[in-house]
C-alpha cells in the first residue's frame, strides 16, 4: 500500500515564471527508506514541502495534480493536521529549535496539539530515548553541537509519531561522523518503528546503504525512480552528474575492464565482499 | 553595558529561583508602590536594604552589584538634578531637612526600582517567566515571541561577529573616517544581519507550521507552575510589608535624617 | 609565506581552541586543513589574515607578524571566503559587491572596473552584473562571494567549508577552479571535513584534533592511516574503506582514488605485483 502517491504533481512559486516541479508521479510504499537526490535546483526541496503541506498552504503559488499522503489529500487539510502524519526535519538545525531546553522543544508540537500533560511527558521521554539524547534534555540549543541539535530536531518530529518523516539535507552542516550518526538514528526509526523515511541527500556514499528506494530529480522532473543499484548504475545518473557512491563507480569501471561482480555495491562493505569473491579465485 | 549584565539570567538554583515568578513579580510591585509612596530618605533606604537578603539568598551578588554599578551613573544624575531643583524651590513640607536629603531620597528611589527588577530578572529563568506569562493568560504568541527572542540572542551576537569578521576580511575598516563615514561603515554589517534575520524568521515559521502550530485553541504545556509553601510565605511577607508601609506613611511621622544624626 | 610558531589561542569565553600549533605554508601550495567540527580549523585560518591574534606564540605572513599589521593590510594578501556567502553580501548589484573590497583597498576606479569585469568573467557571472545578489540562487551567491575575493588578486586564497550543500557537479567545478588558481601560483588553503573531496584533490593535508595538528603530509598517507583517522574522528574515503577491509589479501591499503583503485585491482588480478 502506497503511503505517498502523486499524480502529475506540478508547482509554481508565486511570481515564478516556470514550475519548480512538474509531471511528478511517484509512489512510496509504507516503510520505505527513500533517498531523494539530484543536482541543486532540481526541485527536491520543493517536493519535500509538498509532502507536509507547506505547499500549498504556507507558500501560495499554483499547485496542480494529485498528492495523497497516508490516505489524506494534502490540499484538503491544514498543515497542523498533516503534521500529525508527516514530519519535516530541515537543513539548518539552528532554525528549527525555538525553546530554551531540548525537552521543551520536543514537547512543542505536542503542546500545540493540546495533548494532556502526562501524555506529553511520556512521548517526550520516549522520543529523547529513541534518538539517544536523554542526557541532553535540559540543555539549551546553543550549548549543543550541530549533530546534537539535529537529533533534537528529529526527536521533536518523532514525538508527534508521524507515519512519514521527511528530512531535507539534514546533514549539510555536519561533519561525516555527525552525518553517520544521524543516518543511523534515522535507519533505526525506519527499521524499529516502521516510519517511512524520505531523505534528501547529496552524500550518497554515506547514506545509500540504508535506502531501498532512490528517486533522482533534474530540472523539476523525476528522471529516475527505483531500486538503488539500478538507479545509480543508469546512464542517466551519469549524464546528470549525480555523485554516486565511489564503490558503485569502481564497479562500473571494473565492468568496463571486463571484470564482473555479482551485483553493484553501494557501500564499502558490499564492495569489499564482492571483490573478495573475485580476488580469491 | 554592565547594567544589562545585571538583568541576564544565570543558571543557578536557589530558593529564590524556585519561587513562582508571579509571586516574585507581586513582591516587585509592592516594592514599586512603596518606593513611589515615600518621599523621605529613611523609608527608601529601608526598601533598598530590603533587596539585599534576596540577593544573598539568590546567590546573585556579583551580577547584582554589576547592575548597581551601571545604574549608579543615572542615580547620580538624578541626585544632581534634584539638588539643583530643591535649591531653587525648597520643599515646603520639611523645611528643617538638609537640602541634600530630598535629592538623595530620589536617587535611592530610582535605585530601589531598578534593583528590585534586577533581582527579579536575575533569579527567574526565561523559561519560568514564559510559563508564568502563559498561565497568566497572556496570549501565547507574545510568550513565544519572548522566549524565541531570548533563545536567539547568543546566536545573533555570534552572527554579528561573523559578519564583522567577513567584512573586515574584505578590507572594511570600521574605525576609519569621520563620524559620517563611520556610520556608513556599518551598512555592510547591518544589511547581512537584517537579511539573515528575515531568512531565519522564514525558516522558523516553516518549522513552527510543520510542528502543528495553531492546531488547537487550548494549548497545553509540559510544565505547570504550582504555588508552593515558599510562595505563600512570600505572598504573606509582601502583604505585610505593604500594609506596614501604608501604616508608616499615613500614621507615623518620619524624621529627616539630620534629626537622627548628632550634627 | 605563512608561518605559525607555537600558537595558543583561547577565546574570551574561555574555550582553548588552539593548543600549540606550528606549521609553514609555502607560496603556491594547496593545503587542506581537516578535522572534526570543533577541532580548531576555522580558528587557525582566522589567524592567517589577522582576524584573530594568538594568545601565545606568533603568526608571520610574509615574515611580518600579524600583531604588527592591521587586518585590512593582511586581507590584501590573504583572501578569505567565508562559509556562508550571506554573511558578506549586502550590495545592490553583483558589480557593487565585487567592487566593495577593491574600493576598500584603495584601487583606482578604472582599475576597479577592469577587475570587476575580469572576476565576473572568471566565475561565469557576467550576465548577473546588474542583478541584486539576493536574487541569485545559493550556488550563484557562493560564486559571487568567491569572485569578490579573487577580484583583488590576493596571494593566498582561503576557503572555509566550500563544499557544504554543493552537489557533485558544483564540487567538480570547484575542484577544477582550485587547480587553476594553483596553476597561477596562488596559495590555496581550504578548511574542510569533506574527505571525498580531498581524496579527489590529493592536496597536502593538515589534520587537526582538539586544537592540535596531529598529522601533516600527503592526503594519501594521512587519510589511509587508521590510527590517525580514529584519533581525529574523521571518516576515511569510501575507496580506502574498501581496501582496508581487503588488507588481509595483501593489497595495498594507502589508496584514496577510484582510478588508482581500479589499476591496483587489475594489476592484482593479472598476477602482477601490486605497486
Amino acid at each position: 500500500m502506497a503511503i505517498i502517491e502523486t499524480t502529475n504533481l506540478a508547482y509554481t512559486y508565486p511570481g515564478g515564471s516556470k514550475p519548480s516541479i512538474r509531471d511528478v508521479s511517484i509512489a512510496i510504499e509504507k516503510g520505505d527508506f527513500v533517498i531523494l537526490t539530484g543536482p541543486s535546483g532540481c526541485g527536491k526541496t520543493t517536493l519535500c514541502r509538498c509532502f507536509n503541506g507547506l505547499i500549498p498552504h504556507f507558500y501560495s503559488g499554483k499547485l496542480e495534480g494529485e498528492l495523497t499522503v497516508a490516505g489524506v489529500k494534502i490540499v484538503d487539510h491544514p498543515i497542523y493536521e498533516i503534521a500529525k502524519r508527516v514530519g519535516l526535519v530541515f537543513q539548518n538545525p539552528e532554525n528549527q529549535l525555538f525553546a530554551l531546553s531540548a525537552e521543551k522543544d520536543v514537547a512543542f508540537g505536542l503542546e500545540n496539539l493540546g495533548m494532556p500533560r502526562d501524555e506529553i511527558r511520556k512521548r517526550v521521554d520516549w522520543a529523547l530515548q529513541m534518538t539517544g539524547i536523554e542526557d541532553l534534555r535540559e540543555r539549551a540549543p546553543h550549548e549543543l553541537s550541530g549533530g546534537q541539535q539535529q537529533r533534537v530536531a528529529i526527536a521533536c518530529v518523532l514525538a508527534m509519531q508521524p507515519d512519514v518523516m521527511v528530512l531535507d539535507e539534514p546533514t549539510s552542516f555536519l561533519d561525516p561522523l555527525g552525518a553517520k550518526k544521524i543516518f543511523e538514528v534515522i535507519n533505526e526509526l525506519n527499521g524499529k518503528l516502521g516510519i517511512t523515511v524520505i531523505l534528501v541527500e547529496h552524500r550518497l556514499d554515506l547514506a545509500s546503504k540504508y535506502a531501498n528506494h532512490v528517486i533522482i530529480m533534474d530540472e523539476g522532473k523525476v528522471v529516475l525512480d527505483g531500486e538503488p543499484r539500478e538507479v545509480f548504475n543508469s546512464e542517466t545518473a551519469r549524464l546528470i552528474g549525480v555523485g554516486i557512491p565511489k564503490a558503485t563507480r569502481l564497479w562500473q569501471m571494473l565492468r568496463e575492464d571486463g571484470i564482473r561482480l555479482k551485483e553493484a555495491p553501494v557501500s564499502s562493505e558490499e564492495a569489499a565482499k564482492l571483490l573478495r569473491g573475485v580476488l580469491k579465485t | 553595558m554592565s547594567v544589562f549584565e545585571g538583568f541576564r539570567f544565570r543558571r543557578v538554583t536557589s530558593l529564590i529561583h524556585r519561587l513562582d515568578p508571579r509571586v516574585k513579580f507581586l513582591y516587585v510591585i509592592v516594592m514599586f508602590i512603596l518606593a513611589v509612596l515615600f518621599n523621605e530618605l529613611l523609608p527608601l533606604m529601608a526598601l533598598f536594604l530590603l533587596q539585599i537578603p534576596f540577593v544573598l539568598v539568590g546567590g546573585v551578588k556579583r551580577e547584582w552589584l554589576r547592575s548597581l554599578k551601571g545604574a549608579l551613573f543615572l542615580a547620580v544624575m538624578i541626585f544632581v538634578f534634584n539638588f539643583i531643583f530643591t535649591f531653587l524651590y525648597p520643599p515646603v513640607s520639611v523645611p528643617s531637612a538638609s537640602p541634600v536629603e530630598y535629592p538623595l531620597a530620589m536617587a535611592v528611589r530610582f535605585l530601589v526600582l531598578v534593583e528590585s527588577f534586577s533581582v527579579f530578572f536575575l533569579t527567574t529563568s526565561p523559561d519560568h517567566l514564559s510559563l508564568a506569562l502563559e498561565q497568566s493568560h497572556v496570549p501565547y504568541e507574545f510568550t513565544f515571541a519572548f522566549t524565541t527572542a531570548v533563545r536567539f540572542v547568543p546566536v545573533l551576537a555570534e552572527e554579528a561577529q561573523t559578519i564583522m569578521d567577513a567584512q573586515k576580511a574584505r578590507g572594511l575598516e570600521l574605525e576609519k573616517g569621520n563620524f559620517l563615514k563611520r556610520i556608513r561603515n556599518y551598512i555592510p554589517i547591518l544589511i547581512p544581519l537584517i537579511v539573515s534575520a528575515i531568512r531565519r524568521s522564514l525558516e522558523l515559521a516553516e518549522a513552527m507550521e510543520s510542528r502543528a502550530w495553531g492546531a488547537s485553541e487550548k494549548r497545553t504545556n509540559l510544565y505547570v507552575l504550582k504555588l508552593k509553601q515558599e510562595d505563600f510565605v512570600l505572598i504573606c511577607v509582601s502583604a505585610a510589608i505593604l500594609l506596614f508601609g501604608f501604616y508608616v506613611r499615613y500614621f507615623v511621622h518620619i524624621p529627616p535624617l539630620n534629626a537622627l544624626l548628632p550634627i | 609565506m605563512i608561518e605559525v610558531k607555537d600558537v595558543y589561542f583561547t577565546y574570551p569565553s574561555g574555550v582553548e581552541a588552539l593548543r600549540g600549533v606550528s606549521l609553514t605554508i609555502k607560496n603556491g601550495e594547496f593545503v587542506a586543513i581537516m578535522g572534526q567540527n570543533g577541532a580548531g580549523k576555522t580558528t587557525l585560518v582566522k589567524h592567517f589574515n589577522g582576524l584573530l591574534k594568538p594568545t601565545k606564540g606568533e603568526v608571520l605572513v610574509d615574515e611580518v607578524s600579524t600583531r604588527d599589521v592591521s587586518v585590512a593590510k593582511l586581507a590584501r594578501k590573504v583572501g578569505f571566503v567565508f562559509q556562508n556567502p550571506d554573511h558578506q553580501l549586502f550590495s545592490e548589484t553583483v558589480e557593487e559587491e565585487i567592487a566593495f573590497a577593491l574600493r576598500n583597498f584603495g584601487f583606482k576606479e578604472t582599475v576597479t572596473k577592469r577587475r570587476v569585469t575580469w572576476a565576473l568573467n572568471l566565475l561565469g557571472l557576467t550576465g548577473y552584473r546588474q542583478t541584486s545578489p539576493f536574487m541569485l540562487s545559493g550556488g550563484e551567491r557562493k560564486r559571487v562571494a568567491l569572485a569578490s575575493v579573487l577580484a583583488w588578486n590576493p596571494k593566498v586564497v582561503m576557503l572555509d567549508e566550500p563544499t557544504i550543500g554543493q552537489d557533485h557537479q558544483q564540487k567538480e567545478k570547484l575542484r577544477q577552479f582550485i587547480v587553476q588558481m594553483n596553476a597561477q601560483r596562488k596559495t590555496v588553503v581550504i578548511v574542510t571535513h569533506d574527505v571525498e573531496f580531498v581524496a579527489e584533490c590529493n592536496p597536502r593535508v593538515m589534520l587537526m584534533s582538539e586544537g592540535k595538528i596531529v598529522a601533516d603530509g600527503e592526503a594519501k598517507k594521512i587519510l589511509t592511516d587508521t590510527k590517525l583517522v580514529t584519533l581525529a574522528s574523521i571518516v576515511p574515503p569510501q575507496i580506502t574503506q574498501i581496501f582496508l577491509e581487503l588488507a588481509d589479501l595483501g593489497l595495498p591499503t594507502d589508496l584514496i582514488d577510484v582510478y588508482e583503485a581500479r589499476k591496483t585491482l587489475l594489476d592484482h588480478l593479472e598476477g602482477k605485483t601490486p605497486t
